[in-house]
């Protein structure tokens, strides 16, 4: 089963069709780029050659000792891995159920988990050649990360980010500013992350020559969600090993917030082949998903083409991409990642969902209870806690990814707390 | 014969190079585009090219992205579209027609929904931006029992390899973007151009089209030395966004501009003759 700490996302690239479908494994994506009907390659003729040259060096790198080396040693000094597995004991005991374990994530370098992702894509940069980066942005932690990264080893930085985006997250704005980083504002369509995707894939279209883009989520076209997953799956490999060595048996359940899907997957992925363990994807339902004002395609939209794969989507009846509304900026997306659709389709994820202001709750809960506060993102993964511990026993264990620190949210959150900052 | 190859063998036999416009359907509204689709036949087009509005139109620059949002403004659909082409249909039945766009919107209508649709309403082919070959089969299998064409695109990155598969599955003719970049870019480099047009044709047998950046009779002229058709799309939009606010006089601008494309190509063409 696919539980060995190996890059095993490669493995699929060597074989056309369902990869080892006669062994029963899992080892998703297939040759093209597939998880199942979704996934592949849908992009402009032009992106198909680079989207082939990356594929190669990435293949080429992940099996590369040197290259795993100095991608350790970063995540190690640099990020501060690995990041620690903590009993939230007082919140577990409140809950009433079983007892809950916090990936803290959030206490890496920048914040959140996207720096797993950004450090290992700019290090293939390098590799590649390329001396410029771009980037998308939601709530800007990926454009910190990137940011972050780019001024570490010397490369130009240009990150994408909505207008409406760049409001509500002033500061961040400002810390890609600092780190050397141009952040440009994008005023087409919905303004937010999905048009800021648009516009990077466009500028990557335009400057392919020395320009390495580095998408921050689990979406894109091949062979980007099975690469962001195995940059991240980090986090699972981390935590399966921590659980292990703590009580000697693997978690009962996982549970991670699902925005382009890199956090949750990168949980994830090293415990899909252990049948034991529940798997919670939690999409953002903002104001309620009767109301259509959500970010929740898995629960609530319908398969289709977009940003160079097909997956779950908001769409109309005419296949138009709809707004997306949640609090959190990080989950404001109408796709999501292709492999998480492949895993809904199975069976083995469950996805549900819950509301702003069943997240903002749970942001405030763990706040007071554990001293730690979370990001709005990660708060939809906690909020989730809320209905599911009660319901096992005080014997069964938790995991849940604490993706990210709320320090970006504090003026989302006292903003509708009616406060002023 | 499909329609668009019999336009190709025609234009041949007559020693002349295609014009093909792109506009987007229903920009700025929905009653402009059949008759400025019959204002360009009169000024000397071949083929049209009809944009399809999409949400999220990633591989174009800002001129076609307005026209996009000033269409989807108006509600303009997949098919919307399929019903000006069976307009214009009834009162031309020679003129080439393709769609220019993205799959989400035929995603949703179901492939084969689409073909029979594009059939009935007179479509001759579909040129679908975000499928390369290798996601086209399934498309392009339904396309074809509807008798209808899927026009693949060519880049300044496609490989002699890829170039020769794409010559294997494309039919109709093929389009060579001309420019690393998004539609409505400039500084198209005629060499560059001449240089992969030639790689292309000697490795598929297809007429070749030439797009992205053309903008001036000069440069269509220099592209209609090397190529089978001359693709101008931007340049159009920008003239037919300039008039939003009175459409009547839409029709007679574009015509006007697309008379001195096709005199600086008559003049290549005679020249070559
Ligand atoms: C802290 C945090 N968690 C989660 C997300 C959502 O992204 P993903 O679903 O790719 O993990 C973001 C995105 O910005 C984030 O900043």
């Amino acid at each position: 089963m696919s539980t060995s700490p190996d890059h095993l996302g490669l493995a699929g690239f060597d074989s056309a069709g369902a990869p080892h479908a006669s062994s029963g494994a899992y080892n998703w994506p297939d040759a093209g780029g597939h998880f199942g009907p979704y996934g592949g390659m849908f992009v402009p003729e032009t992106l198909m050659h680079p989207l082939e040259e990356l594929r190669t060096a990435y293949e080429r790198y992940m099996a590369d000792p040197q290259f795993q080396a100095e991608l350790d040693a970063d995540l190690q000094d640099y990020v501060g891995r690995p990041s620690p597995l903590y009993h939230a004991e007082r919140w577990s005991r409140e809950l009433g159920g079983a007892q809950i374990f916090l990936k803290r994530e959030d206490l890496n370098h920048t914040g959140a988990h996207k720096v797993n992702n950004t450090i290992g894509q700019a290090l293939l940069a390098r590799r590649m050649g390329k001396t410029r980066i771009i980037a998308e942005t939601g709530a800007g932690q990926h454009g910190v990360a990137s940011a972050t990264v780019a001024a570490r080893l010397g490369l130009e930085c240009v990150v994408y980010m909505g207008e409406v985006d760049i409001a509500r997250q002033e500061a961040n704005v400002y810390r890609m500013r600092l780190l050397g980083a141009r952040v440009v504002s994008v005023t087409s369509g919905s303004r937010t992350l999905k048009d800021a995707l648009n516009e990077a894939m466009r500028d990557w279209v335009t400057n392919i020559d020395n320009t390495f883009y580095i998408i921050g989520t689990v979406a894109g076209p091949h062979p980007y969600p099975a690469m962001v997953r195995d940059f991240q799956a980090v986090i699972g490999r981390e935590a399966r090993a921590q659980m292990l060595a703590r009580s000697g048996r693997l978690p009962d359940a996982l549970v991670a917030c699902v925005g382009g899907g890199s956090n949750a997957i990168g949980l994830f992925y090293p415990f899909i082949g252990d049948e034991g363990v529940a798997i919670y994807g939690v999409e953002a339902a903002g104001d309620g998903l009767q109301t259509g004002r959500h970010a929740a395609p898995l629960c609530a939209g319908r398969p289709g083409v977009l940003h160079g794969n097909r997956t779950y989507l908001m769409e109309d009846n005419h296949g138009q991409i709809v707004e997306t509304h949640s609090i959190s900026a990080g989950l404001d997306y109408p796709g999501v990642g292709p492999e998480h659709a492949w895993l809904k389709d199975s069976g083995r994820a469950r996805y549900d969902s819950v509301t702003d202001d069943e997240a903002l709750r749970a942001f405030h809960h763990l706040t007071r209870t554990e001293g730690i506060i979370p990001a709005l993102e990660s708060s939809h993964a906690l909020a989730y806690v809320h209905k599911l511990a009660p319901t096992m026993r005080k014997d069964q264990t938790i995991i849940v990814n604490l993706s990210g620190r709320g320090d970006k949210d504090m003026h989302t959150v006292a903003s509708h707390d009616g406060l002023v900052l | 014969m499909s329609r668009i190859a019999a336009r190709f063998e025609q234009l041949r036999d007559r020693g002349r190079t295609a014009l093909i416009p792109f506009v987007t359907a229903g920009d700025p509204s929905a009653a402009v585009t059949v008759p400025l689709m019959h204002a360009m036949v009169a000024a000397g087009v071949d083929l049209i090219e009809l944009g399809v509005p999409f949400s999220d139109p990633i591989a174009d620059g800002p001129v076609i992205q307005r026209a996009t949002e000033r269409a989807l403004a108006q509600g303009v659909s997949l098919d919307d579209v399929l019903d000006m082409v069976r307009q214009f249909r009834e009162q031309d039945t020679e003129t080439p027609v393709i769609l220019m766009g993205y799959l989400n919107p035929i995603e949703v209508m179901g492939y084969e929904t689409f073909a029979v649709a594009a059939h009935g309403a007179g479509l001759d082919g579909a040129l679908i931006v975000d499928v390369p070959p290798e996601e086209g089969h399934t498309l392009v299998e339904m396309l074809k029992t509807q008798g209808l064409d899927l026009v693949y695109l060519l880049a300044p990155t496609s490989t002699e390899s890829r170039i020769a598969r794409i010559g294997a599955v494309a039919s109709g003719f093929v389009y060579y973007v001309s420019v690393k970049g998004v539609t409505g870019a400039g500084n198209l480099d005629t060499a560059a151009v001449a240089e992969k047009v030639g790689l292309i044709k000697s490795l598929i047998r297809l007429p070749v089209g030439v797009g992205f950046g053309i903008n001036n009779p000069e440069t269509a002229a220099s592209v209609a030395r090397v190529a089978d058709a001359v693709i101008v799309g931007s340049a159009i939009v920008s003239r037919i966004e300039a008039l939003a606010a009175t459409p009547e006089l839409i029709p007679e601008a574009v015509a006007e501009f697309l008379t001195g494309l096709r005199q600086a190509i008559d003049e290549v063409d005679a020249h070559v003759a």
